[in-house]
């Protein structure tokens, strides 16, 4: 049947199973919206700017391990989106990104709307194509799909011009690819695995550090499932909340910048450390020559090569997919009656409990004053653990990490790589209209919810009932924090004056808005909330602006030369 | 130390933009870089000269074979092999120099390729360091203009690389 390459395009999508495409029409992409209205297989999300498009795409990735896919126009279109296709291809999500470009005949002549959507977007894809015939469409498509989802996973864009999208031509969607360029590895190597797996039991001081690789690659059941029969404690980044379960007592917390004393303390003295899908980014392991133990060996499974031996040197790399490699590591666990050394074992533990007595995540309570970690807190008992939670950037996405205590993967959709303002709310719609009955609330602040605030809109025209947790502290608390602790309390351009009454604006769009002042009222306002299960809340808490993030590794320092609150200041 | 990398890419329009920006992304150094398609016209061939320590020469290996067009990366230093580049220069070749310049080209082997009355053009080819020779072997106020290939390298013996 011949087919425009329009239609070619969302008969694709409908073949890859999507759901839910998120974006925003344009002259170049008339066609494929108008052949997106002649259809219902897909449903469109319309927001307010293509950034948001990308971040909701991104954050139904997240939430659910389908690719997320986003369309946009060209020129401005594209621009607007590489924000959130940076966003996702930092933290390896699996997006495909259909741009419109203008007609080939005009392309390099400067024309409206033109720029080269796959030179700028080159650096922050994982892999990227102009379509120059209809006939290559349907195949490009499949490929799109292909890299996106394999190997480590990231954004793909398909740049599509628009007389491509109005010609014909017989559609078949190819059932397979094959490419004899890409062929991620799957399978670890066995012997290196056997290594592994033998150094494990041998440890004295063993540690697994587990990062989102655990949460992309669906691995968290198998991780838990090491960690618990080995007995060895565990620690989660940023990106891995939620890979290994945060009230079971062999986790040891968050570690890296914000992280707790004892997983930071474990990290740097652990005999045998097991990297699995992690990175040892600067933000994780601070600085990495102070990073290093004379004798300390490292076991580092990632499905990524270059990820191996880029900042921190192994001695046991493990290149594959972590489901797999963990599946063999429990197998051969079960052959051998060998276990760690219980002594040792018991002593490790010993030591680590002396850590954690410091209590490192204590914080003043206060009668007169919001604390912020006090609404996380009870966020999380309102919610009962279990709220699909995304963030903006700043101080409140640490206290989100570090007081939300995430069971579960795919529970907290955050931008750890990147570190993007205005993520949060789109994010947080992505999610809802992936788990339409599940709890979504987005903790933001005053400074990033004003990124992306016109999403408000987009919520109301889709009933996409999410919570905004505002924790307003009239700052940008990170930079005020970095300001107060590195420069000299000189708050430079930190402060944000002039501020929307957030509950008048909430309103001004259809939904609810709530400022609480008093801590007093910080669970009642939650609760009267979360009963509103229709409706978007938007929750402005006016928070102590003096609050810091502790603990806390300044950039460059060692893990282990941690601040841990006011005093060591 | 200075390495000489083998690529088999796919000949694909932006191929080699994608490794071109890896490099300057990555912040690692490019010597030269040549690139041509092979006998099979959907394959180039890439040759690039970089340099950087063993961990660094790691990652560079690792990122190019991330980049989905790329389908092989070898490098070469890691067996023995080959390494040709091509060079023209122009020289200026008046009255009683021109015998000297012609005698010179002969010893290292250059061909004169193109002649006026004032000039030689001669094409030279070899290892970097024989270009290097022989530019050093001339009068630097006698060279009018050089243009040089970059490196192309090729493994000695049976050693073949095939996608």
């Amino acid at each position: 049947m011949q087919l425009s390459g329009a239609e070619i395009t969302i008969r694709c999508l409908e073949e890859e199973g999507v759901e839910y495409i998120f974006g925003y029409p344009g002259g170049a992409v008339l066609f494929i919206y108008d052949a997106l209205f002649q259809q219902d297989k897909v449903k469109h999300i319309l927001v307010r700017h293509e950034q948001a498009a990308l971040h909701a795409a991104d954050a139904y990735a997240r939430a659910t391990g389908r690719p997320g896919v986003a369309l946009v126009t060209s020129g401005p279109g594209v621009t607007n989106a590489v924000t959130g296709i940076a966003t996702a291809y930092m933290d390896s999500i699996p997006m495909v990104v259909i741009s419109g470009q203008v007609p080939t005949a005009a392309i390099g002549l400067d024309a409206f709307q033109e720029v080269d959507t796959v030179g700028i977007t080159r650096p922050c894809v994982k892999h990227n194509f102009l379509v120059k015939r209809v006939e290559d469409l349907a195949e490009t498509m499949k490929k799109a799909f292909y890299v996106a989802t394999t190997g480590r996973p990231g954004p793909v864009l398909v740049d599509i011009p628009k007389d491509i999208s109005q010609q014909v031509t017989d559609f078949l969607y190819p059932a397979q690819i094959e490419m004899r360029s890409y062929n991620p590895v799957v399978k670890g190597h066995p012997g290196l695995i056997r290594q592994a797996v033998q150094m494990l039991l041998e440890a004295r001081r063993p540690m697994v550090y587990a990062g989102g690789g655990v949460v992309l690659g669906e691995a968290s059941e198998l991780l838990t499932r090491l960690v618990r029969e080995l007995g060895v404690p565990c620690t989660n980044t940023l990106m891995g909340l939620g890979a290994y379960p945060a009230t079971d007592p062999q986790f040891v917390g968050m570690l890296g910048m914000h992280g707790t004393y004892e997983a930071n303390l474990s990290m740097q003295h652990c005999d045998v450390l097991l990297a699995v899908g992690a990175r040892f980014d600067d933000r994780v392991i601070g600085n990495t020559r102070h990073f290093f133990v004379e004798g300390r060996r490292i076991i580092h499974i990632d499905i990524d090569p270059s990820s191996i031996s880029k900042r921190v040197r192994v001695d046991v790399p493990i290149v594959g997919d972590v489901r797999e490699v963990l599946q063999e590591m429990l197998k051969l666990v079960a052959e051998t009656p060998q276990r760690l050394d219980p002594v040792a074992l018991k002593q490790w533990w010993h030591q680590i409990g002396e850590w954690r007595a410091r209590d490192c995540m204590h914080y003043e309570r206060s009668d007169t004053l919001i604390k912020p970690q006090f609404v996380v807190e009870t966020l999380y008992q309102v919610t009962g653990g279990d709220a699909i939670i995304t963030s903006d950037v700043g101080q409140h996405q640490m206290w989100a990490a570090q007081y939300y205590k995430f069971d579960k993967p795919r529970r907290w959709l955050n931008s750890g790589g990147l570190g993007t303002m205005g993520f949060g709310l789109p994010a947080a719609m992505g999610a809802q209209l992936a788990f339409p009955d599940q709890v979504v609330a987005c903790i933001t602040g005053e400074a990033s919810i004003q990124m992306c605030i016109q999403e408000l809109s987009t919520c109301k025209q889709y009933h996409l009932p999410v919570k905004i947790i505002n924790l307003n502290n009239r700052y940008l608390g990170m930079v005020r924090q970095w300001q107060q602790i590195l420069h000299g309390n000189r708050y430079s351009e930190s402060y944000m004056d002039a501020l929307p009454d957030f509950v008048k604006l909430a309103e001004s769009y259809g939904h609810v808005g709530i400022r609480v002042e008093n801590p007093a009222d910080v669970e009642g306002a939650l609760r009267e909330a979360f009963a509103l299960k229709d409706r978007v809340v938007f929750l402005d808490f006016m928070t102590d602006p003096t609050e810091n993030v502790f603990p806390m590794v300044k950039a460059g320092q060692g893990l282990t030369e941690m601040l841990l609150g006011a005093e060591d200041l | 130390m200075r390495h000489i990398l083998s690529l088999l890419l796919e000949n694909e329009a932006g191929a080699l933009s994608r490794v071109a920006g890896l490099f300057s992304a990555r912040g690692y150094n490019i010597e030269s870089l040549t690139v041509a398609p092979t006998e099979d016209p959907t394959l180039s061939r890439m040759t690039i000269v970089t340099n950087g320590s063993a961990e660094v020469m790691e990652q560079i290996t690792k990122q190019l074979n991330k980049l989905v067009d790329v389908v092989k990366v070898f490098d070469l230093n890691e067996g023995r092999h080959l390494e040709r580049e091509l060079m023209l220069v122009k020289i200026r070749a008046e009255n009683g120099a021109r015998e000297e310049i012609k005698r010179t080209a002969d010893i290292f082997r250059g061909r004169i390729v193109d002649v006026t009355d004032k000039t030689y053009t001669i094409e030279l080819t070899g290892p970097r360091d024989k270009l290097d020779a022989f530019l050093e072997a001339l009068d630097p106020l006698m060279i009018l203009e050089t243009v040089r290939t970059g490196a192309s390298g090729i493994g000695r013996g049976d050693w073949i690389m095939r996608a």
